[in-house]
C-alpha cells in the first residue's frame, strides 16, 4: 500500500503566534530573572556581576535570606503533605457517596462544585471575615466558647484556618475527579462482586481503588502544585504571619523580590522555586504518561 | 546595538548568561535537525521508561541545575569541577537512559 497523504509541514506556522506570545509573557521574563540572579544592582539599572553568591547565600541556612528561604520551603512542604492528606481520602469518600443515577446527580455534582467557582480572593476574603473574632462567625463562637483562637496572633489558629480553607476550597475537585473515576467502572465488575459475596471493602479495595490510581495521581499533581504555589489566599487571611509561621514560598518571593525590591535573592529564590516544582511536575508527568504504557505492554 | 541596550537594558543582559541561553537554543537547533534528519524511535533505558532525545537533554538540564547547586551549597569555587560532572551525567543520560 502506498502513502498518498502529502507531506507538508507549513501547518506549523500557525503555532507562530502561540510561540511570539510565550516568547513575550514566560521566556523573556524568565531570561531576565536568570540575568538578575547573577547580578546585583544599585538601581538605575546599573548591574554588577556577582556570579552565584546569590545562590550561595540562599543555601546557606546561616545567612538571613538562606534562613527565610529554608523555612518557607519547609512550611510549604509540610502545607502540602498535610492538605494533600486530607484531600485525597476526603475526595474519595466524598465522591463513594454521590448518587450514580437520577436527578439527585446533578444537583449533588452543582453544590459540590460550587467551592470551585470562587474566585481564590474571594475566598480568602471569606474567611478573613469568618475567622475574625469580633464580628467573624467562627472566630467570635470559638472564643465564646473559651477556645483561644486568633488567626493574627497564634500560629495554630492561622495554620488551621488556611488549611482548613484549602480543604473547603478544594476537596470539592478531588471528589469530581474521583467520581469521573468511578462512573468509568463498568456494572459487570459490581455484578461479579455481588454474586461473589465481596465486602463492600472489598469492592473498594479490589475494584474502585486500582481504577482510582490515574484521576488520583492527576489529583494529586494538581494539589500538589496548587498548594505549592499557594498564594493569594493566604495573603489575605494572614499576610504571611503572624510572624513568618504562614509566609509560603510564593508569599516570601513577593515580600523580597517586590517588598524590599531585593532582585538578586528574589531571582535566585524564585529559579530554585522553580526547578523544584519543574522537576515534581516532570516526575509526576512522567509517571502517568508512562504508567499506562507498561500495563498495555 | 545601541537600539538594542537601549531598550533591553531592563533585562540586565550579561555575556555569561548570553552564553547560557545561547547554548541551550543551540542544542534545541540541533535536536531539531536531528529529529528531521535522522527520526528516532523512544527507547528504554536505565531510567526504565521509553525516553527521546528531547526527553533525555531535558533530564541532563535539571540534573546539570541541581549539581551545581550541590557545588554552591558545599562551598566550592571553581564552576569548572561541577561543569564537567554536568557534562559528564549528560553523555550518560544520552548513552544509557
Amino acid at each position: 500500500m502506498t502513502d498518498n497523504r502529502v507531506w507538508d509541514n507549513r501547518a506549523w506556522f500557525f503555532v507562530l503566534p502561540v510561540m511570539v506570545f510565550v516568547l513575550f509573557s514566560s521566556l523573556l521574563p524568565m531570561m531576565t530573572v536568570v540575568n538578575y540572579s547573577v547580578q546585583d544592582t544599585m538601581g538605575q539599572n546599573n548591574f554588577f556581576w556577582n556570579g552565584a553568591g546569590w545562590f550561595a547565600n540562599l543555601l546557606d541556612s546561616s545567612t538571613e535570606a538562606g534562613q527565610r528561604f529554608q523555612g518557607a520551603l519547609l512550611r510549604n512542604l509540610i502545607f502540602s503533605f498535610v492538605i494533600l492528606a486530607i484531600e485525597v481520602p476526603l475526595g474519595i469518600a466524598v465522591s463513594l457517596c454521590i448518587p450514580k443515577r437520577g436527578w439527585q446527580v446533578g444537583a449533588v455534582l452543582v453544590v459540590i462544585a460550587l467551592p470551585l467557582l470562587i474566585p481564590y480572593n474571594v475566598v480568602g476574603v471569606i474567611w478573613q471575615l469568618f475567622t475574625r473574632t469580633d464580628v467573624g462567625l467562627l472566630g467570635a463562637s470559638l472564643n465564646a466558647l473559651h477556645i483561644p483562637f486568633d488567626t493574627r496572633q497564634d500560629a495554630t489558629s492561622a495554620w488551621f484556618t488556611i488549611v482548613i480553607m484549602d480543604v473547603w476550597h478544594w476537596s470539592s475537585m478531588v471528589a469530581l475527579l474521583c467520581y469521573a473515576g468511578l462512573k468509568a467502572i463498568p456494572d459487570a465488575y459490581y455484578q461479579a462482586a455481588r454474586i461473589d459475596g465481596a465486602s463492600r471493602w472489598a469492592v473498594f479495595a479490589n475494584i474502585e481503588f486500582p481504577k482510582l490510581r490515574k484521576v488520583l495521581v492527576i489529583g494529586m499533581l494538581l494539589r500538589f502544585m496548587g498548594s505549592f504555589m499557594i498564594y493569594t489566599e493566604p495573603f489575605v487571611v494572614t499576610g504571611g504571619g503572624p510572624g513568618e509561621s504562614t509566609s509560603f514560598l510564593s508569599i516570601d518571593l513577593v515580600k523580597t523580590a517586590l517588598g524590599q525590591v531585593d532582585l538578586g535573592n528574589g531571582a535566585a529564590m524564585s529559579l530554585v522555586y522553580n526547578l523544584i516544582t519543574l522537576t515534581v511536575c516532570w516526575i509526576f508527568f512522567t509517571y502517568t504518561t508512562h504508567a499506562d504504557q507498561r500495563k498495555d505492554a | 546595538m545601541d537600539y538594542l541596550s537601549e531598550h533591553l537594558g531592563w533585562m540586565a543582559w550579561t555575556w555569561q548568561t548570553m552564553v547560557f541561553f545561547g547554548s541551550i537554543a543551540a542544542c534545541l537547533a540541533i535536536l531539531t535537525t536531528l529529529a528531521v534528519v535522522r527520526p528516532e524511535t523512544p527507547r528504554v533505558g536505565i531510567l526504565g521508561f521509553a525516553t527521546t532525545r528531547g526527553d533525555r537533554f531535558f533530564v541532563s538540564l535539571i540534573l546539570a541545575a541541581f549539581i551545581f547547586l550541590f557545588f554552591i551549597k558545599i562551598g566550592g569555587d571553581n564552576p569548572l569541577y561541577p561543569a564537567v560532572v554536568a557534562l559528564l551525567m549528560a553523555a550518560a543520560m544520552f548513552r544509557f537512559a
